[in-house]
């Protein structure tokens, strides 16, 4: 269905770019149950990192626990070092600021119940932005950003629910980016977003690349290897394998589960 | 299920529908539907009968106009009875307007701090007790006002009595409190978590998840909650009947005492004469509150209607 397109290059091997996150000995667990264990791994800036696993593997409880989603869910347990920007995420003392930097895009699209503009504007005007102008223009570029500016440019202020799910999605990309932050985490973001739209969104963020670092959970192994530097192979609460995208997808890997796993002979 | 077992159940005898089951689901389906249909005769027939009752006065005795907005409601006067209802409606109304300044405060914060703070143990016993207060009888608010908000009015600010619009207004706000906070809290609840987790995931506090996207996200169903406190309002009678110290007044301030709608039929109906003027004018009085009442339950129904669908 996808026509082959050639990997992303990757970073150079031993990453000079400093890190953004660094993650050590993380163990996430739900009221007792282990459901990742013993991950470690460094994402550097400026870097599309892709994490692939079939379902259960843990990939979104990793993302949780990065922007301390985890406060949402008493059950929820996270142990080991989260360090984004060289400090652990447990110990800003604001997390609003801490999510603030992070934007996440999850699976299913999230308008919320407001007018398209307000919520694109929304990250903005929680920062203190007042100014009309100033709100107008971070819409328009967040909108343009996501693909979705022309599809709704003349109904900015029709309720954001309502629109379909693949634009609802792009609309969450919009806020995710009015946020202006340094990591985009996207969960799974094209399961709701038809083939094209989806390209266009793949091609938006191989442009953020220059300017944030993008960790990109996909369920479609395709899409870690058009987009991701390097990808990680996650599989029932275990981080089995980090690699170049470009080894991974040519059969250069270290444990015989991942080839398994991206050449579609699973289970 | 007992039943149905005996005569074999579904599955064995696909040829014969009439099985016990069959002629229970029916009796249930006919049930159903005389219930329903029973509860619209009864509406319309109260209705209809209030209607008669109070119609041949408005017709004939008064004019409308001299009804709504004569402030002289004195219907035992032997000479020249006045029958004019302006003063019992600014009565309601501003014993209605004041609940509400109580209640929304209340009931709002209550229900924002039961579906949006509480959790686990603590957010069902605040719902138990919640719906403990929705079930005090009126009679007892009513005695609240009149042994306790009384002496304590009199003593605070000074006035000669107690029982005014001030009394009367605290005690229907605390009555109307619990219903609204029990609305509002469902409407809360149904606005979906991941609503909220957007909005946290942006970055919002709690208090900016709460106003900027929860609150809006529930405002037809907080408008529904108020809509039932204003119709439960206008139509509370025993309560209000003993707070408002129950005078013919156009209140100029909340320490003015007042009479209700409500009150004036409750306490008038028994003495009069059936078929008077005076007991068709009470009727009349009844015709207008049935339809104030439907039309805001009405709307309020329509509204809360309106969230669970979208
Ligand atoms: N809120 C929660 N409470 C309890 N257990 C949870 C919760 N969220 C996830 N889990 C459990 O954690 C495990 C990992 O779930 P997670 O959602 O992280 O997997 P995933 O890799 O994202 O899967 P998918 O590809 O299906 O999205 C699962 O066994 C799941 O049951
Ligand atoms: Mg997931």
């Amino acid at each position: 269905m996808v026509t082959e397109i050639p990997p992303a290059p990757s970073l150079p091997k031993g990453g000079e770019a400093p890190l953004k996150l660094e993650i050590r000995d993380l163990s996430i667990g739900y009221g007792g149950r282990t459901v990742l264990g013993g991950v470690n791994l460094g994402i550097h800036e400026h870097e599309i990192f892709g994490i692939i696993g079939p379902a259960n593997a843990g990939k979104t409880s990793f993302l949780k626990s990065i922007n301390r989603m985890d406060m949402f869910d008493p059950d929820m347990r996270v142990e080991g070092d989260i360090l984004f920007n060289g400090r652990d995420v447990r110990q800003w003392r604001n997390v609003y600021a801490l999510r603030s930097r992070i934007g996440v895009v999850f699976p299913l699209p999230v308008g919320l119940p407001m007018s398209i503009y307000d919520n694109v504007a929304l990250s903005p005007r929680l920062k203190g932005v007042r100014e009309k102008a100033e709100l107008d223009v971070i819409v328009e570029r967040c909108l343009t950003r996501a693909a979705l500016w022309d599809e709704v440019k003349d109904r900015l202020h029709s309720l954001g629910s309502l629109l379909s799910g693949g634009q609802q999605q792009r609309l969450t990309i919009a806020r995710a980016l009015s946020q202006e932050p340094e990591l985009l985490m996207l969960d799974e973001f094209s399961i709701a977003v038809d083939p094209v739209t989806t390209m266009r969104i793949e091609d938006v963020l191989k442009e953020l690349k220059q300017e944030m670092t993008i960790i990109l959970v996909t369920n479609l192994v395709q899409q870690a290897r058009r987009l991701a530097d390097r990808t990680a192979f996650f599989l029932e609460g275990a981080c089995v394998e980090i690699a170049d995208t470009e080894d991974l997808f040519t059969g250069r890997t270290r444990d015989s589960r991942t080839r398994d796993y991206v050449e579609g002979r699973f289970g | 299920m007992a039943g149905a077992s005996g005569i074999g159940g579904r599955g064995d005898h696909h040829f014969d529908r009439r099985n016990l089951d069959w002629y229970i689901d029916r009796a249930v389906q006919a049930l159903v539907f005389l219930g329903g249909i029973s509860a619209i005769v009864f509406i319309i027939g109260i209705f209809v009968f209030i209607t008669k009752e109070g119609m041949g006065f408005l017709l004939e005795t008064v004019d409308f106009q001299e009804f709504f907005t004569s402030p002289y409601w004195y219907p035992s006067d032997e000479d020249a009875p006045e029958y004019g209802i302006l003063a019992l409606i600014a009565g309601t109304a501003s014993v209605t307007g004041l609940a509400m300044v109580v209640a929304i405060p209340f009931s709002l914060g209550a229900a924002i701090f039961i579906a949006e703070f509480a959790d686990g143990r603590l957010r069902e016993w605040l719902k138990i007790l919640v719906e403990l207060l929705a079930a005090i009888p009126s009679v007892v608010w009513g005695f609240v006002g009149l042994t306790i908000m009384n002496p304590l009015i009199i003593d605070l600010f000074d006035v000669p009595v107690g029982l005014n619009v001030l009394n009367a207004g605290i005690i229907l706000g605390l009555m109307a409190a619990p219903i609204m906070t029990s609305i509002a809290e469902d409407a809360l609840k149904a606005v979906p978590d991941r609503y909220r987790e957007a909005a946290e995931a942006l970055g919002a506090t709690r208090w900016q998840v709460i106003f900027r996207t929860v609150l809006p996200a529930a405002k037809n169903g907080l408008l529904g909650a108020v809509l039932l406190g204003v119709g439960r309002g206008f139509g509370e009678t025993m309560a209000v009947l003993m707070a408002t110290g129950h005078a013919v007044n156009l209140p100029t301030s909340v320490f003015d005492s007042v009479r209700a709608l409500t009150a004036t039929i409750a306490a008038e109906l028994g003495e009069t004469a059936v078929g008077s003027d005076h007991y068709q004018a009470l009727f009349t009085i009844g015709i207008f509150l049935f339809l104030i009442t439907f039309l805001i339950n009405l709307t309020a129904d329509l509204i809360v209607r309106g969230i669970r669908k979208s």
